[in-house]
C-alpha cells in the first residue's frame, strides 16, 4: 500500500477528513520550508502539496503569485524542491505531491524528474497544466517510480473526460471547487458538492477538494461529502503577512489545527 | 533549405509536428472546447506596393511591400479580430477580453468591440503602457477598459498570464480574444486563418503583376507570428519560394536583452502551447528585450516551431538599432513611417537585398509607426 493510500484508509477508519495543505516551497526562503511543513503536519495536516515555483503561474492568484516571486527570488529551483523534500524525510514521512507548473519538469525532464522525486522521497505529482492528451511521457515515467499521479477535475468537465481524468489519477483525485484561480473566497459553492457527487459516480479513489477554502466552516460544509480538503492561499497569505514573526511555525500550526478540526464530523453524507 | 512540400495543418489536438498542443488549467478545457466547435469560417485588399526607391537604393532584389499598415486601425490584428468577433457573436458571450504588447492588438479588439457592442477589457503590461501610450489612449476612446499589468517583466508575457486568470473565473459569459498564433488550441490555426488572407492576397496579386510568377523571399517580422505566419502559409506549398521570420535581436545575445526564440530558447511549454520559449537552465521564462513591443514575448507561435524544425523557413533577427535605421531608410525612401515590429522584417531585407540581384523579395509591412513616434525621437537625436 503506497503512503497516500495508508493515510486514506487511516482517515476512513476514523471516520476522519483529510486536510491536504500546499505550501510553496522556498517562500520565504528554501531553508524556512522543512520546518513550516513539520508546523503543518504539527496542526494536523495529513498530506503536502509542495509547490515548485514557476515564473508564470497562470492559474494562480496575487498570494500565491507573490510567495512563487518570493521563492524564486530566493533561489527556489526545481533540484532545490527535491532536495528541501529530501530534507524533510528525514524527520518525516508526511505524503508529498509535488505540485508544478509543466515547464519546470519538462526541462528537468519527466525521466530525470521521476526518479529524483521518488529518490527524495516524493510520494506523487500534480501537473498544473499538463492537459491528459499531452500526458503520455509523464505518466510512463511516473508510473515507472511508483509515483502518483494526481489530475485536476472542475466543475466544467463532463462526464465522459471526469471518467477518463479519475482513471489516469492515482491516490486521490482533485476537485476544483469553484471556476477561478487559486485565492481565498468567502463561501463554498454549491458546484462543489455536484461535482464530487458527479466524480463519485466514475471512481472509487478519494475525492480531494481545493481552490479558495479557507476557514473552519469551509471545512465543515465539505466534510459530509469530500475525503479531503486542500487549502493553499489560506496558509500563504499566513506566511506572508508573518514572515517576519519569530512565530510564524506557530500560527501556522494553530491555522491548521483550526481548519483539521472543521474537518471533523458526526457522519457522512452519501 | 526544405525540399519537400510542409503543409503544417495541425492534427485534431492542434499538434504541428510535436509542437503546439493544448496545456491549460484544467477549468479551460471546456471553454476551448465550446471555442473549437464554434469555430468551423476591414480595409481588404490592402496593395503589394512596389518598393522602386528602396530597391534602386539597394541595388539588389525588387522589394515588394504587403501593406498590411493601411489596414483599418494600422495593423494586421484587425483581420484576427473581425474573424473572433464573429465567432464571439455565435458564441452568444458579450463580453471580450483581450492581451496586448505594442496596443496594436488592443487597439484592433477595442475596434470590434464597438462595432458588435462588446464590453471590453484589455490587458497591457505597465512597461508597454509607458512605451506605447497613444494605443492606450486610443483603446479607452474607442470604450475598452485598459488594466495595466505589474506583475514580472510588466509586458506582454504577464498581460497574457492575467488575461488567462480573468479567462478562467469569467469564461462562461467571456471570449478571450487572443492576439496572435499563441496560446492553446485552436488559438494557432484559427488565427492563422484569419491572418491567412495576407499570404492568400498577396499571391494572387504578386502572380498579376509577375504575369504568374511567385516571390523568390517572404519576409516577415516574429513576435507571436501571427502576421508572419498568415504570409507563409498560403506559400507553404510553392516550393520555390523561401521564407525568412525575422525576430527580435534586442540589445544583444545574452539571455534577457533579446526575444530571439530560435537562436537563444529552446522546446517548452508556454501560455497553453508547446514551441520554442527562452528560459534558463530551470525552466524558468526568461525575461526578453526589443525596442518593439510587439516582438518582446518569450514564446513563438508553435507552427513556427515546426517550420524552423522542418527547415521550411529560416528565423535570423534584426538588432534594436537596426530596427531603427530601417524606420530612417524606408521613411526617406518610400515615404512609409513603419512600426518597429515591422521595420525588422525591413532591415533583413535592407541586409540581403544586394547580393540578390535577380530576385523578388515580399516583406510584410505588418503595420505603421504612428504608435512609435516617442519611441523614434528617443532614438533619432538629430531630428531633434
Amino acid at each position: 500500500m503506497t503512503r497516500i493510500e495508508k493515510t486514506f484508509e487511516r482517515l476512513a477508519k476514523a471516520n476522519s477528513r483529510g486536510l491536504i495543505a500546499y505550501i510553496t516551497a522556498g517562500d520565504p526562503s528554501p531553508s524556512r520550508t522543512v520546518e513550516l511543513v513539520l508546523a503543518l503536519e504539527k496542526g494536523g495536516a495529513d498530506i503536502i502539496e509542495l509547490g515548485v515555483p514557476f515564473s508564470d503561474p497562470i492559474a494562480d492568484g496575487p498570494v500565491i503569485q507573490r510567495a512563487g516571486e518570493r521563492a524564486l527570488r530566493a533561489g527556489t529551483t526545481l533540484a532545490k524542491v527535491l532536495d528541501i523534500l529530501r530534507d524533510l524525510r528525514r524527520s518525516s514521512q508526511i505524503p508529498v505531491i509535488v505540485f508544478s507548473y509543466l515547464n519546470p519538469v519538462l526541462r528537468y525532464g519527466f525521466k530525470k524528474f521521476s526518479r529524483d522525486a521518488a529518490g527524495a522521497g516524493a510520494d506523487g505529482a500534480l501537473m498544473t497544466d499538463l492537459n491528459i492528451e499531452e500526458a503520455e511521457p509523464y505518466l510512463r515515467e511516473m508510473r515507472s517510480h511508483q509515483l502518483d499521479t494526481v489530475f485536476l477535475v472542475s466543475q466544467t468537465t463532463p462526464a465522459d473526460r471526469l471518467r477518463k481524468l479519475s482513471q489516469s489519477s492515482t491516490g486521490f483525485v482533485y476537485l476544483v471547487s469553484r471556476a477561478g484561480v487559486t485565492g481565498v473566497q468567502d463561501s463554498l459553492s454549491e458546484h462543489a458538492i455536484t461535482l464530487i457527487q458527479r466524480t463519485r459516480r466514475v471512481t472509487s479513489l478519494p475525492l480531494a477538494v481545493g481552490f479558495g477554502l479557507s476557514r473552519p466552516e469551509h471545512m465543515a460544509a465539505l466534510a459530509p461529502y469530500a475525503d479531503a480538503a486542500v487549502v493553499g492561499s489560506a496558509f500563504m497569505r499566513l506566511i506572508e503577512e508573518n514572515r517576519e514573526q519569530p512565530d510564524l511555525a506557530g500560527r501556522l500550526t494553530s491555522l491548521a489545527a483550526a481548519l483539521k478540526g472543521g474537518l471533523a464530523l458526526k457522519e457522512k453524507a452519501s | 533549405m526544405a525540399t519537400k512540400t510542409t503543409a503544417a495543418v495541425p492534427d485534431a489536438r492542434g499538434h504541428f509536428g510535436p509542437y503546439g498542443g493544448s496545456y491549460v488549467p484544467e477549468i479551460l478545457v471546456a471553454p476551448l472546447d465550446q471555442l473549437k466547435a464554434t469555430y468551423a469560417t476591414a480595409g481588404r485588399p490592402t496593395p503589394l506596393y512596389h518598393a522602386r526607391r528602396l530597391t534602386e537604393h539597394l541595388g539588389g532584389a525588387e522589394i515588394y511591400l504587403k501593406r498590411e499598415d493601411l489596414l483599418h486601425t494600422g495593423a494586421h490584428k484587425i483581420n484576427n479580430c473581425l474573424g473572433q468577433a464573429l465567432l464571439v457573436r455565435r458564441m452568444g458571450k458579450q463580453r471580450v477580453i483581450a492581451e496586448t504588447g505594442a496596443g496594436q492588438h488592443g487597439v484592433a479588439t477595442a475596434t470590434v468591440c464597438a462595432l458588435f457592442g462588446f464590453q471590453c477589457r484589455v490587458y497591457m503590461g505597465e512597461e508597454d503602457m509607458r512605451r506605447q501610450s497613444l494605443n492606450v489612449f486610443r483603446m479607452r476612446l474607442l470604450g475598452a477598459e485598459v488594466i495595466g499589468v505589474n506583475a514580472g517583466s510588466r509586458t506582454l508575457k504577464d498581460a497574457i498570464s492575467e488575461a488567462m486568470r480573468d479567462w478562467v473565473t469569467s469564461f462562461e459569459t467571456t471570449h478571450y480574444l487572443l492576439g496572435s498564433a499563441l496560446g492553446p488550441d485552436p488559438y494557432p490555426r484559427m488565427v492563422r486563418d484569419f491572418q491567412s488572407v495576407i499570404g492568400s492576397e498577396a499571391r494572387t496579386q504578386f502572380q498579376e503583376i509577375s504575369g504568374g510568377g511567385l516571390p523568390d523571399l517572404l519576409l516577415a517580422c516574429v513576435g507571436g507570428g501571427s502576421n508572419s505566419i498568415g504570409l507563409f502559409h498560403p506559400f507553404l506549398k510553392d516550393e520555390s519560394v523561401r521564407m525568412v521570420g525575422v525576430e527580435a535581436g534586442g540589445r544583444g545575445p545574452l539571455l534577457g536583452d533579446h526575444a530571439a526564440r530560435f537562436s537563444g530558447g529552446s522546446p517548452g511549454v508556454l501560455h497553453g502551447t508547446y514551441s520554442y520559449v527562452l528560459q534558463d537552465a530551470d525552466g524558468q521564462i526568461a525575461l526578453t528585450h526589443s525596442v518593439s513591443a510587439g516582438l518582446d514575448y518569450a514564446s513563438v507561435g508553435p507552427e513556427h516551431a515546426w517550420l524552423h524544425d522542418e527547415g521550411r523557413a529560416e528565423y535570423v533577427s534584426s538588432s534594436d538599432a537596426e530596427a531603427i535605421e530601417a524606420v530612417r531608410l524606408l521613411s526617406r525612401l518610400e515615404g512609409i513611417i513603419p512600426a518597429l515590429e515591422s521595420a525588422h522584417a525591413v532591415a533583413e531585407a535592407m541586409k540581403r537585398a544586394p547580393n540578390a540581384k535577380g530576385q523578388t523579395f515580399l516583406v510584410n509591412l505588418s503595420g505603421r509607426g504612428d504608435k512609435d513616434i516617442s519611441i523614434f525621437r528617443d532614438n533619432m537625436k538629430d531630428l531633434g
